[in-house]
């Protein structure tokens, strides 16, 4: 496979966005960034920017690799990236808007309506509810690949409560701290003001009960949970109370924190827990995670939560294969942005189609993240793939394939010479009622593994910084 | 302000101070060790025993050798009281506080963490190495202090860091009495006569405050004048009275912020008014020993008292 090296456009010369961090780092003495790469992860280790692998007890803090070469993106690529981004993050909050209500969709034909009546992430308790703005989608992922110069696919949303964001902040800080000459070179659109307009976007949102300036809480598992500093990191960036379950109850009407003085109304509920673990009483009643009644709280008006509850169907890999009509049928505008090509296991064709290509294809779960439970074909040994056919057979909606994409690389720095890796990009989208906001960058992750094509951190993928440049 | 927050923050300072405090017994320890190797043995007993830790270490160990005590003290991590497990406790009540902490403050207690871990990874071999151990602990501390003095701003959330600082600090301060009584009590053989030197050395030592005392007092040591230092004294910062000052001040922040009277802030001042009617004289006639344990229960119930009025658990 030939694959799209984002950095070079033959063995000599950069392609345009990088050609300026081309000439400096051919400058630069490999000893010096060596011992600077080296640097930046004190910095992360210093700062505590870690991430807790689920399944590794010896390994509670992991740091997540980073690399000191940027992701560059020119404007011109940006720009068209982000009407794409713009018309999909639209389509899919009136695609949730129109299943929770008429299911127009549904009655024209265009989507299966087992796909949603028979879904785990399909929510009942949402049906005839109408968030307040309108928003279900407060803050969106869209994870991006690329495999040439004009083509880019979607490979997933992340509509449930996508994460990574304190990664693009830090990473920015670090590059920044590191190497400031780099910043006064190149043109570099800032990502710092991502937390106020998160801020600013979720004020916007704010449920009818509120009275005054919107108070913030950020809702987290808990201190063991992989994304904790995140959590911790946002909260505090954007001046939120960090709640946990414990520390919230019903009271008066409103969803109200335990303060030193007494309890307070929250107004908007940025939660990072999964919607099963939001309210026992009317999701999972062993959930400890969540607040009892806050749905009932929620459906009154008394508090925004975001990303709105059932808003995670969206993510779906069975419902992306339709993301093309979905866009086409609210917007009424052929998607900008391709799907990957998507065989659904569900269907007989398809089936017998993936069953006879394993070794070629990705196949992933309809409701996985994160990379675990996906094959990945051409990496996958005769044993992984036969153990993966059975659970495919046994159950075969669950399942969607893919082709092994020819991800591009950008290089890393490694044994003090640049590499090429692969990567993707998740580009953050915030979502107002009248606005949709799109951060000029993202998070860039990339497979530190030589040849590798799985970006995950979970599964030992690090990230870069992501520059998009002015124009 | 969460409660949760707050109790994160009162705790994170309570471990902060354990930790220092648990580092100079082993500095006392070391120092008698080093100086009188006759006693070895009673004198690490001793500091095990104004740490609360003896039952815990015979539990464990059957002579006082410098190695496995130090070691128990400082890395042993199924003592919850070992720097160590301090340190980490710190570290975890600083993550539940992390939003209420400025990046220097949170960083200094991360950056702690990560060196002693480093430097406590393996049992300390060379007994060489102890002072250069303990001095970094006490920079660690030292920067922690600095972060928070030079860049918190001073509100509740200050308060509530100072609350944890100076109730433990009294703990440790009154336990380290409560041990040592006896060898203030004017007896029979003794009144009049100068200390042990190794016991008020020690005492001393335990609190840092050698210089201090020198500075004050100069002179032979004498039992009144030692207790009267560290039960009375305003201007030395581990003496009894000094603490409860603090706690009354910050608890009087604290009523300032939030309007209202707080039932712990009374429960101060009734200590500092009973420790401010009592000369030292009236003090041992009354018994030294009854005004510790008093002294103890009064802190106690205090820290109790603060964890319910600002609603630390649901």
């Amino acid at each position: 496979m030939k694959f799209f090296n984002e950095m070079m456009a033959d063995e000599t010369s950069a392609r345009e966005p990088y050609r300026l961090y081309k000439d400096w780092f051919d400058s630069q003495d490999p000893k010096v960034l060596k011992r600077k790469s080296a640097e930046a992860e004190a910095v992360f280790r210093r700062t505590g920017i870690t991430f807790n692998v689920y399944g590794k007890k010896d390994a509670e803090e992991r740091l997540i690799p980073f690399d000191i070469v940027p992701r560059i993106i020119g404007a011109r690529e940006w720009t068209k990236l982000t009407k794409g981004i713009d018309q999909r993050v639209r389509a899919i909050n009136a695609f949730l808007h129109d299943i929770y209500h008429k299911q127009e969709i549904l009655k024209a034909g265009r989507i299966p309506k087992h796909l949603i009546q028979n879904n785990e992430a399909y929510l009942p308790q949402m049906i005839g509810v109408t968030p307040p703005g309108g928003v279900y989608t407060h803050i969106v992922g869209i994870d991006i690949v690329r495999t040439g110069e004009n083509d880019f696919y979607v490979l997933e949303d992340n509509a449930r409560t996508p994460s990574g964001v304190s990664y693009m902040l830090e990473n920015r800080e670090t590059m920044l701290q590191m190497f400031p000459d780099l910043f006064a070179q190149n043109r570099v659109q800032q990502v710092s003001d991502y937390p106020h307009a998160l801020r600013r976007s979720l004020s916007d949102c704010a449920p009818k009960a509120c009275k005054g300036k919107p108070v913030l809480g950020v809702l987290t598992p808990g201190i063991h949970n992989s994304a904790y500093f995140e959590h911790a990191f946002l909260a505090d960036q954007m001046g939120a109370e960090l709640v946990e379950g414990h520390d919230i109850k019903i009271e008066n009407g409103r969803v109200c924190m335990r303060t030193t003085e007494g309890n307070e109304p929250i107004d908007v509920l940025y939660r990072r827990v999964d919607d099963e673990y939001l309210d026992p009483l009317n999701f999972n009643p062993d959930s400890m995670l969540g607040v009892p009644g806050l749905m009932d709280i929620y459906r009154a008006g008394g508090i925004t939560i975001a990303n709105a509850p059932g808003a995670g169907i969206a993510d779906d890999k069975a419902i992306y294969s339709y993301m093309p009509d979905i866009i086409e049928f609210y917007t009424g505008e052929k998607a900008l942005l391709d799907n990957v090509p998507t065989w659904r296991c569900s269907e007989a064709d398809s089936l017998a189609y993936v069953l006879e290509h394993l070794s070629e294809l990705v196949v992933k779960e309809v409701h996985g993240s994160g990379g675990y439970g996906m094959l990945v074909g051409p990496a996958a040994s005769k044993k992984e793939i036969e153990v993966f056919r059975k659970k495919l057979e046994a159950k075969p909606s669950n399942y969607i394939a893919q082709p092994t994409l020819a991800l591009s690389t950008t290089p890393v720095f490694t044994k003090s010479k640049l590499a090429p890796r692969h990567v993707d990009l998740r580009p953050f989208i915030l979502v107002s009622p009248n606005k949709i906001n799109i951060t000029p960058g993202g998070l860039t992750r990339v497979a530190m593994k030589e040849g590798s094509l799985v970006v995950n951190s979970s599964q030992g993928g690090g990230t870069k910084d992501t520059w998009v440049l002015e124009d | 302000m969460l409660g949760k927050t707050a109790n994160g923050l009162f705790w994170m300072f309570r471990y902060l101070e354990r930790s220092e405090n648990i580092a100079r017994l082993v500095e006392a320890g070391f120092r008698m060790a080093l100086t009188r190797s006759q006693r070895q043995g009673g004198d690490w007993a001793s500091i095990l025993t104004t740490a609360g830790l003896l039952e815990q270490y015979e539990a464990k160990y059957n002579d006082f050798e410098n190695k496995p005590v130090v070691d128990f003290l400082l890395r042993d991590r199924a003592n919850p009281s070992s720097v160590l497990s301090s340190m980490a406790e710190a570290r975890r009540n600083a993550r539940l506080a992390r939003t209420a902490l400025t990046r220097e403050v949170w960083e200094a207690v991360n950056a702690s963490w990560l060196e002693l871990c480093d430097i406590l990874k393996n049992p300390i071999r060379d007994k060489e190495r102890i002072p250069d151990i303990l001095a970094i602990i006490r920079r660690q501390s030292a920067q922690v202090q600095g972060a928070v003095h030079g860049t918190m701003l001073r509100n509740d959330i200050y308060d509530f860091t100072r609350l944890g600082t100076f109730v433990e600090r009294a703990d440790n301060t009154a336990r380290i009495l409560d041990v040592k009584y006896y060898v203030l009590l004017p007896s029979a053989s003794s009144i009049g006569s100068s200390l042990d030197n190794v016991q008020w050395e020690t005492i001393l030592r335990s609190v840092s405050a050698q210089q201090a005392y020198r500075w004050l007092h100069q002179g032979e040591p004498t039992a009144s004048a030692i207790a009267k230092f560290l039960i009375l004294d305003h201007c030395m910062p581990r003496s009894l009275t000094f603490c409860v000052n603090e706690i009354n001040l910050n608890l009087k922040y604290l009523n300032k912020e939030y309007g209202q009277t707080s039932p712990s802030s009374e429960l101060a001042v009734a200590l500092k008014e009973k420790m401010y009617a009592q000369t030292i004289d009236e003090i041992f006639e009354s018994g030294l020993h009854e005004f510790i344990g008093d002294f103890l229960q009064c802190n106690l119930a205090i820290a109790g008292q603060i964890e319910t009025d600002y609603r630390f658990f649901a």
